[in-house]
């Protein structure tokens, strides 16, 4: 094991960055910062999510965005019922995510290669139209949450910074999760069925199990990230679950680096940035960031990490 | 009874202009092996195209055929620029960079037309409703759309199994690398049948366009409902997805008109009338659902390889 590498340099300075950052905000009297990050965490979390079984199981899931929704949803939905607590709603937001990642994995699992990214974007769909269907909780205009989980004073989740923290700390423990889980026994064979399934059913492995508790595994730790997304916004819309999320997903994934630990959370934070930056110059700056995506896919391999690896190689 | 045909006839023309949409769309990865999100936005293309161009010449039927001129030079400019260099890759390269696309085409649509949508309107001679059973009477724009639609897909079906350049693409999608080896130029070939596609989804689009109005985004929606009917037809199968086409436009249609009613009989009314709407839009979720699960090939898969 290489003791310095420059991927694993920059993965820790941009972390320290993440973890110091309130005190930067709190200095400068930079609030919109925090926000912004708070935000970019956030979907750092769910690009990570996604990563567990597009990076490490090799599936691609075009429909991630939905549990996005689901957690906002189960938090809303609560929120707007009288159910204020942090801890019933969150348990709800992950156990909605798990089924129906259960429900959509069972099914979509039963295909393969472009059958899979086509049925999981048009589950993902199906869920933003029944969410626009719902009248009772917004429909197509969204559900406003007047307040915020409340944790009963162990966290006040209004409190920007403590909310970044919770959310940082989500984030971390998920990536430590995602790590214990690529270097388990299972880890290793959804690992191994993404090389070569047929050789791993041959030796007797249940293929379609261990993808489908991967499948669950992940919709689940997205599902987390919609609650927390929806108490960040203290809202949530059918717009959370449209497609176009996804593919942003999916691109800060490749962006840092598919089937690293870090790099999806290089991913979000390079992807989310650039998109700021770029609305800030131009109003059109989606004009750029297309064909920019273009030549990302076409000429640069292995994202963010594998330009860095490079780096250190040369 | 007035009812019912309409609803049939409506969901004959949607399903036969899905046709034209999916037709493209599995032809281009049948044969290619090529995914293309951004087929979506050729059919938003031919839309916008069709409104300027009949804005322009004052003509809708020139319109159209200039729009349809228009979305094929974009598609053989799209292939030989950014999608040629995308083939043999893998298909989440293909994903990602035909995302790419639909950013750069919605954003440049917002940067040229504007926001706000654009109308197509019909000339007078096609907005008559036509006679079509005795009291029954259906407009003519939609009988010319499955006329329309239903005289390319048997074009299609001719081109490809019963012309020269249809068999090099029948040869091309079962071994790309021998009908290479035997002279024919594959690139130009690939180049054609992106062109082909592309003017099939400007044509749904430009037809589309006096039904609906023309906007951003347009093309995203229906996109999906195309990959519902590939999967459900099958991939890389024309036979497919003309079946599905019309069995998912059928659906789709019916499901909106008749599910509220049907609904009401069972439930209170209120409950009918809160789970309808998101009940009829998953409809068409819930049959794939169901094919997938009897058949995960698709009800017709192309026999290749």
């Amino acid at each position: 094991m290489k003791a310095f590498t420059v991927s694993k340099a920059v993965t820790a300075l941009m972390l320290a960055g993440l973890v110091l950052l309130p005190l930067y905000s709190h200095l400068s009297g930079n609030i919109f910062i925090l926000t912004l990050f708070t935000r970019i965490i956030i979907l750092a979390l769910a690009a990570a999510s996604l990563n567990l079984i597009m990076g490490f199981a090799g599936l691609m899931s075009f429909g991630h965005a939905a549990y996005l929704g689901i957690g906002g949803y189960a938090v809303g939905m609560l929120a707007q019922e009288g159910v204020g607590s942090g801890f019933i709603q969150f348990p709800v937001a992950l156990a909605a995510s798990a089924i129906f990642a259960l429900v959509i994995g069972a099914l979509s699992l039963r295909t393969r290669g472009v059958y899979f990214i086509m049925i999981t974007l048009a589950f993902a769909q199906m869920a933003y139209y029944v969410a626009s269907g719902l009248a009772r909780y917004g429909g197509d205009d969204g559900l406003t949450i007047y307040k915020r989980s409340d944790f009963s004073g162990l966290i006040d989740l209004g409190n920007r910074t403590q909310f970044y923290y919770l959310c940082l700390a989500c984030l971390f423990g998920v990536i430590f999760l995602i790590w214990r889980i690529v270097n388990s026994r299972f880890g290793l064979v959804v690992q191994g069925l993404r090389s070569n399934e047929q050789r791993m059913q041959a030796i007797g492995f249940p293929a379609k199990r261990y993808q489908l508790v991967c499948f669950v595994i992940s919709g689940t730790m997205c599902g987390l990230a919609g609650a927390l997304l929806a108490n960040n916004t203290d809202f949530v819309s059918p717009a959370v679950m449209y497609w176009t999320r996804s593919g942003d997903l999916m691109v800060m994934v490749i962006l840092g680096g598919m089937g690293t630990l870090f790099g999806p959370v290089m991913g979000a934070v390079v992807f989310l940035l650039l998109e700021e930056l770029l609305s800030q110059i131009t109003e059109y700056w989606a004009l750029i960031l297309g064909p920019l995506l273009l030549l990302i896919v076409l000429f640069g391999r292995g994202g963010i990490m594998g330009a860095l690896g490079r780096a250190n190689r040369g | 009874m007035l009812l019912v045909v309409e609803q049939f006839l409506n969901g004959l023309q949607f399903g036969l202009l899905l046709f034209l949409l999916a037709a493209g769309l599995t032809l281009v990865f049948g044969i290619m092996d090529l995914v293309n999100l951004a087929h979506g936005s050729l059919y938003m293309m031919g839309a916008y195209f069709a409104a300027t161009f009949a804005a322009w010449t004052g003509s809708f039927l020139l319109g159209a055929l200039m729009a349809l001129g228009a979305t094929l030079v974009l598609g053989i400019v799209l292939e030989v620029t950014a999608l040629r260099h995308l083939y043999g890759r893998d298909h989440l390269d293909h994903v990602l960079a035909t995302f790419g696309l639909i950013l750069f085409f919605n954003e440049a649509v917002r940067l040229i037309w504007g926001p706000a949508g654009l109308a197509l309107p019909l000339p007078a001679w096609l907005t008559v409703p036509v006679p079509i059973l005795p009291g029954i009477h259906y407009p003519a724009y939609r009988l010319a759309i499955i006329a329309v639609a239903l005289l390319v897909a048997l074009l299609l079906y001719l081109g490809v199994m019963r012309t020269r350049i249809g068999m090099l693409i029948r040869a091309g999608a079962s071994n790309r690398e021998m009908i290479g080896a035997l002279g024919i130029n594959i690139k130009l070939l690939y180049t054609l049948v992106f062109g082909l596609g592309a003017a099939l989804a400007g044509l749904a689009g430009l037809m589309q366009a006096p039904i609906l109005t023309v906007q951003i985004g347009m093309g995203e929606n229906i996109l999906i409902l195309a990959f519902v009917i590939i999967v459900i037809g099958g991939i890389g199968s024309i036979r497919g997805a003309f079946l599905a086409a019309i069995f998912v436009g059928m659906i789709d249609t019916l499901g909106r008109a008749f599910l509220p009613n049907l609904l009401r009989q069972v439930l209170s009314g209120a409950a009918a009338s809160t789970a309808a709407p998101a009940l009829s839009s998953m409809l068409i979720y819930l049959v794939m659902a169901i094919v997938l699960v009897v058949r995960p090939e698709g009800l017709f898969p192309a026999n290749r390889r």
